[in-house]
């Protein structure tokens, strides 16, 4: 099991633009430059002493009109060491861009499909990026904080 | 009744821009062509549909469309206090709901770091009611699994004995299916009297029909015919996809969060995790699938025995226990980023929170959904196949459509 020494020490050498350790977040969390995700990614993968070989989940995170900003939190998980770490990007909110995890892990696919359907974080090199759970003409995406609901949708009064 | 209150005007391409067809009919080569499969068919297990890209009788390419069962679950949550969340939280997967509440109130408890003083007769109840939601998971999982490749009658048979769980369940809870037995702190109740009795007659009930269900279906030659060697899921790929549950284990991990985190009172009860061994044809088949979820209804049945032990002996009845002595009259965990795994008959279910410390409702609560994620696999393991393997496949990889859209 690697210490957490290591994986700081680890992140923070994959990491050109620095790092910071998030203190409030279960599991231990790093916050890292949106530009330095693909490469700390592929680190965490392919270290031997790491080898975070499951994305468990990728959340994306509205943090207000006031703030301006989105976090997009990916969940690792090494299977054989039995340690799990957060890693946190930082975006804006009008320009949410973050370059695709998809060819480290297919299981961002889906994931990343979700977040931009519910949230509008745009996936670059993303090999498929549509809607994934709302219709493919929905306005707006609902998990913003000022996402206001329409009344209709093609016709349909929608009731709250 | 008036009717001039439905207010749908019908317009033909409605469909056609709502969701549309991934492949087009103009890239099509020569001998190709589009198989739409679902949403409204019985071997999609719900709401699933099925956009098949096919060569002659080959399939090419698979490209599920999900969303159809989108209930806001996130966006709900994002508006009510913690404990009136567990209502959602049965209906994300609507057979496995004790599960559910389960990992959720155990994620509140740690949030709020009253996860280890929750009473061991509490936590022992917590256990047996989820591992006999668990045998109910995966007696329908096997029942409409034999169904879609055509074995009728082990379907009635399983729905017989299923029906003893619910009503179990239903007498300590009040409901069928989506209980809201299992609150943040605490049970809504204490076990009905007697309930400890009803449930080993029961188990002793239900011990020699595993065994007729494993004769007339998984022995089956039929049954072994269609599923053995069919739709091998590679453990690389598995891990690769973020795979979990029988679907990651049948293709030869052991792999539970059950003994990995040992959470609850898991550590102290003795079971074992069975992981597929390709006795019938690969590592990984759709026939191993089936066979893990067989033998996990065993050790369950093993670890609701030693609950029932220990819920007679050690931990028994008295009546000065409360069960809800430790709910909270307002949860308001501090400022923080949570993530909370646990195990549920189909994989892992996880529940993200982000807790800003000023409400008691939650800022952001994002949940990991195990269907969402197994069912990513289809279109991997699906290339080349025949149509009634990919309906093969898709029953094996066990999937709730109320879990994936949430």
């Amino acid at each position: 099991m690697p210490e957490f020494d290591q994986l700081v020490s680890i992140v923070t050498g994959a990491c050109a633009h620095g790092c910071t350790v998030e203190q409030h977040s279960t599991p231990k969390a790093f916050r890292i430059q949106a530009a330095d995700l693909l490469n700390v990614c592929y680190q965490l993968q392919q270290n031997p002493s790491t080898y975070f070989d499951m994305l468990v989940n990728v959340t994306g995170v509205d943090n207000g009109v006031e703030k301006g900003t989105m976090d997009v939190i990916y969940h690792l998980s090494s299977i054989p060491y039995n340690f799990q770490v957060a890693l946190m990007v930082t975006v804006a909110r009008d320009h949410a861009e973050v370059e695709s995890v998809t060819h480290i892990w297919k299981a961002a696919n889906w994931h990343e499909r979700e977040a931009y359907d519910l949230l509008g974080i745009k996936f670059l090199n993303h090999p498929d990026l549509r809607r994934i759970l709302l219709p493919a003409d929905w306005k707006g995406h609902p998990l913003r904080k000022d996402y206001t609901h329409e009344e209709y949708y093609r016709g349909i009064k929608i009731e709250y | 009744m008036p009717t001039d209150h439905i207010q749908y005007k019908y317009k033909p391409d409605n469909l056609l821009l709502s969701e549309p067809n991934k492949f087009q009919v103009e890239n099509l080569r020569s001998e190709e062509m589009i198989l739409n499969l679902g949403p409204q068919h019985p071997s999609t297990h719900g709401v699933l549909r099925l956009e098949v890209l096919m060569d002659g009788e080959i399939i090419k390419e698979v490209a599920p469309h999900i969303g159809y069962l989108h209930r806001c679950f996130e966006k709900h949550a994002e508006n009510l206090p913690y404990n009136q969340i567990i209502p959602f939280v049965d209906r994300l997967d609507y057979v496995t709901a004790m599960n559910n509440e389960h990992i959720y109130a155990m994620g509140v408890e740690r949030m709020l770091g009253i996860a280890d003083q929750i009473p061991k007769r509490v936590e022992y109840i917590r256990v047996l009611v989820a591992e006999m939601n668990r045998i109910a998971s995966h007696m329908i999982a096997i029942g409409t699994y034999g169904m879609d490749i055509g074995a009728f009658t082990p379907f009635f048979w399983i729905m017989r004995d299923r029906e003893h769980i619910l009503r179990l369940l239903e007498w300590a809870s009040g409901a069928r299916l989506l209980y809201n037995y299992i609150w943040v702190g605490g049970l809504f109740y204490d076990l009905p009297v007697d309930f400890e009795t009803r449930c080993r007659e029961f188990v002793n009930y239900v011990k020699p029909k595993f065994r007729e269900l494993e004769v007339i279906l998984i022995e089956n030659k039929i049954f072994i015919d269609r599923t053995a060697n069919v739709g091998v899921l590679p453990l690389d790929l598995a891990i690769n996809c973020g795979v979990t549950g029988p679907t990651l284990r049948g293709s030869g991990l052991r792999y539970d969060l059950r003994k990995v985190d040992g959470y609850s009172v898991y550590p102290e009860i003795d079971f074992s995790v069975p992981i597929g061994e390709g006795k019938m044809g690969t590592v990984g088949d759709c026939w191993d699938r089936t066979w893990v979820r067989m033998e996990e209804i065993h050790q369950s049945l093993k670890i609701i025995e030693q609950c029932l032990d220990k819920l007679t002996g050690e931990h028994k009845r008295t009546r000065d226990f409360d069960p809800q002595a430790l709910v909270p009259k307002k949860i308001r965990p501090v400022a923080q980023d949570f993530y909370v795994r646990g195990e549920i008959p189909k994989g892992e279910l996880g529940f993200y929170f982000r807790a800003d410390g000023r409400s008691d409702i939650p800022y952001r609560c994002k949940c990991r959904s195990c269907s969402f994620a197994n069912l990513s696999v289809l279109q991997e393991i699906s290339k080349g196949v025949l149509v009634a393997d990919l309906i093969a496949i898709l029953g094996s990889i066990d999937i709730v459509l109320g879990e994936i859209d949430r």
